[in-house]
């Protein structure tokens, strides 16, 4: 199986990321490429085995439910590339 | 014997039989990276580490100091250091002041480091060649033409170039052993979850962790006492008792089982980098220990599951770098998805795109079963292989890489890149800790020997590599200053 360059232009767009026209045709070349790496795969029998969700097979701990972080929105918002009354901003979305 | 080839036991013994000062020290590396073209650095914090030095140097004067006390050390640029940039090699994070401390970044704080600054790197750790940096490319101190390895490229090239004692490093799927191996100094991979991942700059969370990159196993044992323990910050961090690294050190390896996956010794192994990987394995024979052959059978497999499981992963974990909270903001948006798609299209680099698109793919509708959960259930049985293994040794040995350091620019498709990591990946995918150690040379060119060990185990390795390194003078060897 091999992706058009329309299915990665869709790909592309759901990664939110825009590809020139250059990058589309590298990006199609190398991606086929990849997956043709990934369809190795398919060799290996893997019908009764438990996909791997964690290394050493933990669970995650719970802790109890109670404020442990400080308010640091100064901190953090001084970074930001656009605030406003402690929100960030971004473009208008509902006029 | 100059301050820039002495370990951090020597600094040590040195800062306290007041032979030098920390400030002494640490100039002499500030002047030393000040001359270098290495580009092991994107960020040098001259200041900063002057003023952690005189700090260390009374806390000397005081009497009350640890062993780490005013030693000058590169931190990759992966971990958050607060006030000071940090951008993991990516355009998107050229502006991140980090307004916090990774719990790494905090703990060599306590041991009072001094930090000379963020060490170069692939971009988002994402790299074999530390070639993917928005910083450009590092090179590699024993032949200027040549990778230092990646991802953490800068900081292998700053120990061995002698522009820093030790450095830090993270290791996803080789990052810290490849490029310890190809520049000829010690790197230890620990065991998932030993080491805290808060404030390291997440890349593939079921596989990330960090790591010291130091001349010496000894050295390596004595960082690891400082960046290893659990942390209520990081939820797959592990609630696992930290030993004292260095008390093993000294024992005997009379009797150990060595393992060799003859899997790790096929085709595609250049024969110079076999022949020094050999010799190693003999010399530990000399020493008393025993080789058995033994198989990985599905470590073959290891690339394709590696480059299916570590893209989606990065595709969900990048998700975040959209321009909004911090980083790179396109100019003039003119809606929200224009805001998203020009931020993140012109902040992030080729190779990390690639991976996010490989990401979205595999994780998307109906093609999760064939590619995510197919990849999942492969690193279930390489997993497996090593259970299997560990019953019968107590170390797997092997290369790190199957070449030398290539030249510069000379890799130019994925692929082929990806399969230089042959022989690292099945260590993470299996959550197991492994070591990068000088082995040899071929055509003067580091070969480093790669140890794998059982889970936990990483004061075995440690004492193996160090027993090594008592009988052997190859982590010893410094490149031809120009």
């Amino acid at each position: 199986m091999s992706l058009s360059e329309q299915q990665v232009t869709q790909i592309a767009y759901l990664a939110r990321l825009s590809l020139s026209e250059a990058e589309l045709k590298d990006n199609t070349k190398d991606l086929n490429a990849i997956l043709g790496l990934a369809e190795q795969l398919g060799a290996i029998d893997t019908d009764d085995i438990e996909p791997m969700a964690h290394p050493l097979h933990m669970t995650q701990r719970l802790r109890t439910d109670e404020v442990t972080e400080i308010d640091q929105s100064e901190n953090f918002q001084s970074i930001a590339p656009s605030t406003g009354n402690k929100h960030y901003l971004v473009p208008t979305v509902i006029e | 014997m100059s301050i820039h080839t002495k370990t951090i036991a020597q600094l040590a013994q040195g800062l306290r039989d007041k032979e030098f000062s920390s400030v002494e020290i640490t100039q002499h590396y500030l002047d030393r990276i000040k001359q270098s073209d290495l580009n092991a650095f994107i960020t040098v914090t001259d200041e900063l580490a002057m003023q952690q030095a005189q700090t260390a140097d009374e806390k000397i004067a005081s009497g009350s100091t640890g062993i780490l006390t005013g030693i000058p050390y590169a931190h990759k640029d992966i971990f958050c250091t607060q006030g000071v940039k940090t951008s993991a090699g990516s355009k998107m994070l050229d502006n991140f002041i980090s307004p916090y401390d990774a719990t790494v970044s905090h703990q060599l704080n306590q041991a009072d480091l001094v930090m000379l600054g963020k060490a170069n790197m692939d971009e988002f750790a994402m790299g074999s060649s530390n070639e993917n940096s928005f910083y450009g490319a590092v090179k590699n101190p024993w032949d200027k033409n040549k990778i230092p390895g990646g991802s953490s490229g800068g900081s292998a090239a700053a120990v061995a170039g002698g522009l820093s004692c030790f450095a830090t490093g993270t290791d996803t799927g080789g990052s810290i052993r490849q490029p310890a191996s190809l520049c000829g100094i010690t790197g230890l991979k620990p065991t998932y979850g030993r080491i805290s991942r808060y404030g390291m700059i997440a890349y593939a969370s079921s596989l990330d962790q960090a790591g010291p990159m130091t001349k010496t196993a000894e050295d390596a044992a004595i960082v690891l006492n400082a960046m290893a323990g659990f942390d209520a910050k990081d939820s797959t961090s592990a609630e696992q008792e930290v030993p004292d690294y260095t008390a093993n050190l000294t024992d005997s390896i009379q009797g150990l089982t060595i393992g060799l996956p003859k899997e790790f010794f096929s085709e595609g192994l250049d024969d110079e980098v076999a022949t020094q990987v050999m010799n190693a394995v003999k010399e530990f024979e000399a020493m008393g220990a025993t080789v058995k052959e033994i198989t990985l059978p599905n470590s073959a497999y290891a690339i394709p599951t590696y480059y299916i499981v570590a893209p989606c992963e990065c595709s969900s974990n990048l998700s975040r770098m959209d321009g909004v909270r911090f980083g790179h903001r396109c100019d003039n948006p003119k809606d929200l998805e224009d805001l998203y798609l020009r931020s993140r299209s012109e902040g992030l680099g080729a190779e990390v795109k690639r991976r996010i698109m490989i990401g979205a793919y595999a994780l998307s509708a109906g093609y999760y079963d064939a590619y995510y959960l197919k990849a999942q259930k492969t690193r279930q049985l390489i997993s497996e292989d090593f259970k299997t293994a560990f019953k019968d040794v107590d170390v797997i040995m092997g290369p790190v890489s199957p070449t030398t350091a290539f030249d510069l620019g000379s890799v130019k498709d994925p692929v082929s890149m990806y399969l230089a990591d042959i022989y690292t990946l099945s260590a993470n995918l299996a959550g197991l800790p492994g070591m990068s150690i000088p082995a040899g040379f071929s055509n003067k060119l580091p070969v480093g020997l790669q140890l794998i060990g059982n889970y936990w185990s990483e004061s075995k390795l440690l004492n193996i590599a160090h027993q090594f390194q008592l009988q052997t003078d190859w982590h010893t060897q410094t490149p031809q200053e120009s």
